[in-house]
């Protein structure tokens, strides 16, 4: 079998066994495959950034809460339904990714720099939102939990179950896109600057264009999974939202499952989510409580693969399994 | 001075270029005729690899002109000067080190005035080094010095460049590449490639170029053919240690 046949018939069963999944799963599985799927989404767009075209973002946080509040602040004040927001939702992001690209490209801003940068702007939303009173401020953006039986997919309001095929199909559809990306002139333009951000330049690639590309589509993807996010935990806080830990739970995934891969980020998010998850179960069982022990449990993980897989688990997995994934 | 040989295809006139407060460039003015070596010799520092940036649009000059086939390209972005066929080949080599050796040279023609003929040229590319062909599906980065340098030109090529700026081509190679390296700068000056050389192996590129400029501290120091400088005993002591 060829490594391209045996990457699709592995597909196909991750396919199926994630579309069978919530009709054998608990609700307990189903709301941590729920999470495993945000993540897989989120680190899907953040890796467009930072895997593809090689530009490093810590505040990814800013693009979920864009897309979080622009969709929760129409549905709670007008009942314009997710489906409507989801577009201007977009276009914040696109439009507050386009301002930091501009300014950073523009004056030449790169690396640790850029990434500040990112950071700046995540923070100060933060703090902006918490005065911006019409939407709830610091005391926070509640939207109507209702219908939980059954699916109104127009308004996104529903059962468990709704919301899992939701983010299934929207952490589908971003694999896809990045498959497509990756393979697409744009993706070719990135890998260059990635590697080689002068020797791109000097053939003639016109490196600010294709960066901006990459920050604005990675912030509209976002911004998506913002909007998402809303619907889903129906109560929005800045200092939850736009937090930093937010924006670097995002980056985890990728990086631990492998930078500018397609299948790590999903790969990634699966094990840190999973992982957590008992951990946090087994200390509540042994009658433990210690705050913060979730994010020791993070800085582990990094600290194991960058020690031992500096490429990230899905390299070595693939090589294993004779697949290719670029 | 090569102005003889007929109207310039590359004229730089005055240039100014600084880092924030630091001179980089004073004042440098130069010619390259088509089909011509030029070569730019100088020490570390005194502003090759600046004025070479500076042609190609990657640093913007204060003050001065630079014109190419008559055309002023001074302050347009590096892609619209690569579009009008100025080539480049970076200092250090840099190719991309986790594409394939096809990949990179595929990179190189991506120019609107390159696309459509990429496959033909590869094909040039192979015949000009072999070596490139056998290692196709490598990645460059898996390749020996020499052959990466190789690779750089290359892409370069691929672009379909009327003029081809090498920065240190030798930098950093054995012996034998170094020469092999400059056999190939011979071959496409054979083929009608202007050629603006920036070397530190000042012998080689003196007797290689019609004609050449000492630039020191970002000034042109001197100027004249290729042999008048070898035979210049201010040269003589200062590059070649005689």
């Amino acid at each position: 079998m060829s490594a391209q046949r045996r990457a699709q018939v592995l597909l196909a069963i991750l396919a199926v066994a994630l579309i069978v999944l919530p009709f054998v799963s608990g609700s307990y599985v189903l709301s941590v495959a729920t999470l495993i799927l945000f993540f897989a989404f989120t680190g899907q767009a953040w890796n467009v950034m930072m895997g593809f075209a090689g530009q490093l973002s810590l505040g990814h946080s800013l693009y979920v809460g864009l897309g979080a509040y622009a969709a929760a602040g129409l549905f709670f004040h007008y009942g314009i339904g997710p489906w409507a927001g989801v577009w201007l939702a977009i276009a914040l992001c696109v439009v507050a990714g386009a301002v930091i690209g501009f300014l950073a490209f523009r004056f030449g801003i790169s690396g640790v720099y850029f990434a500040l940068l990112t950071i700046a702007f995540a923070e100060f939303t933060r703090i902006g939102f918490d005065h911006i009173t019409w939407l709830g401020g610091a005391a926070g953006l509640f939207i109507k939990v209702e219908q939980r039986d059954t699916w109104d997919l127009l308004n996104l309001r529903g059962t468990p179950k709704m919301f899992y095929f939701v983010m299934l199909a929207l952490a589908a559809g971003a694999f896809a896109f990045c498959t497509w990306l990756l393979r697409s002139r744009a993706g070719y333009y990135w890998q260059a600057i990635r590697e080689d951000e002068d020797a791109a330049q000097a053939l003639g690639i016109n490196t600010f264009r294709w960066k901006m590309l990459a920050v604005v589509i990675s912030a509209a993807m976002t911004g998506v999974a913002g909007v998402f996010y809303a619907f889903y935990y129906n109560n929005l806080f800045p200092e939850q939202t736009y937090h930093i830990s937010r924006s670097i739970e995002i980056i985890l995934g990728p990086i631990i499952g492998g930078l500018g891969t397609l299948f790590g980020p999903i790969l990634g998010a699966a094990v840190l989510t999973i992982l957590a998850d008992s951990i946090t179960e087994i200390m509540a069982a042994a009658g433990i409580e210690v705050p913060g022990v979730k994010q020791v449990f993070y800085g582990l993980c990094l600290l194991v693969v960058i020690m031992f897989l500096p490429n990230g688990i899905w390299p070595a997995i693939a090589r294993r399994l004779g697949l290719k994934d670029k | 001075m090569s102005a003889v040989n007929g109207s310039p295809i590359l004229e730089v006139r005055e240039l100014d270029l600084y880092y924030g407060d630091a001179q980089a460039l004073d004042g440098v003015t130069l010619a390259a005729s088509e089909g011509e070596i030029v070569a730019i010799v100088g020490s570390n520092g005194a502003g090759k690899s600046s004025l070479i940036r500076t042609i190609a649009g990657i640093e913007t000059q204060r003050r001065g002109m630079v014109r190419f086939r008559g055309q002023d390209i001074g302050g347009l972005p590096s892609h619209r000067v690569c579009e009008l066929g100025i080539g480049q080949v970076p200092e250090g080599r840099q190719v991309f080190p986790s594409l394939t050796v096809r990949e990179n040279l595929e990179m190189g023609a991506m120019l609107r005035r390159a696309r459509a003929r990429l496959a033909q040229t590869l094909e040039e590319i192979f015949e000009l080094f072999p070596r490139l062909k056998e290692r196709e599906r490598q990645p460059a980065g898996t390749l020996s010095g020499g052959e990466q340098q190789m690779l750089a030109i290359g892409r370069c090529l691929m672009g379909q460049p009327e003029l081809v700026m090498f920065d240190e081509p030798s930098l950093g190679l054995a012996p034998t590449i170094v020469q092999e390296v400059f056999h190939t700068i011979r071959r496409l000056h054979e083929r009608g490639l202007t050629i603006i050389l920036v070397e530190q192996n000042v012998a080689v590129s003196l007797k290689l170029a019609q004609s050449a400029y000492v630039l020191e501290n970002g000034r042109i120091a001197m100027n004249g053919t290729g042999a008048e400088l070898l035979a210049d005993d201010r040269v003589r002591q200062a590059y070649l240690g005689l």
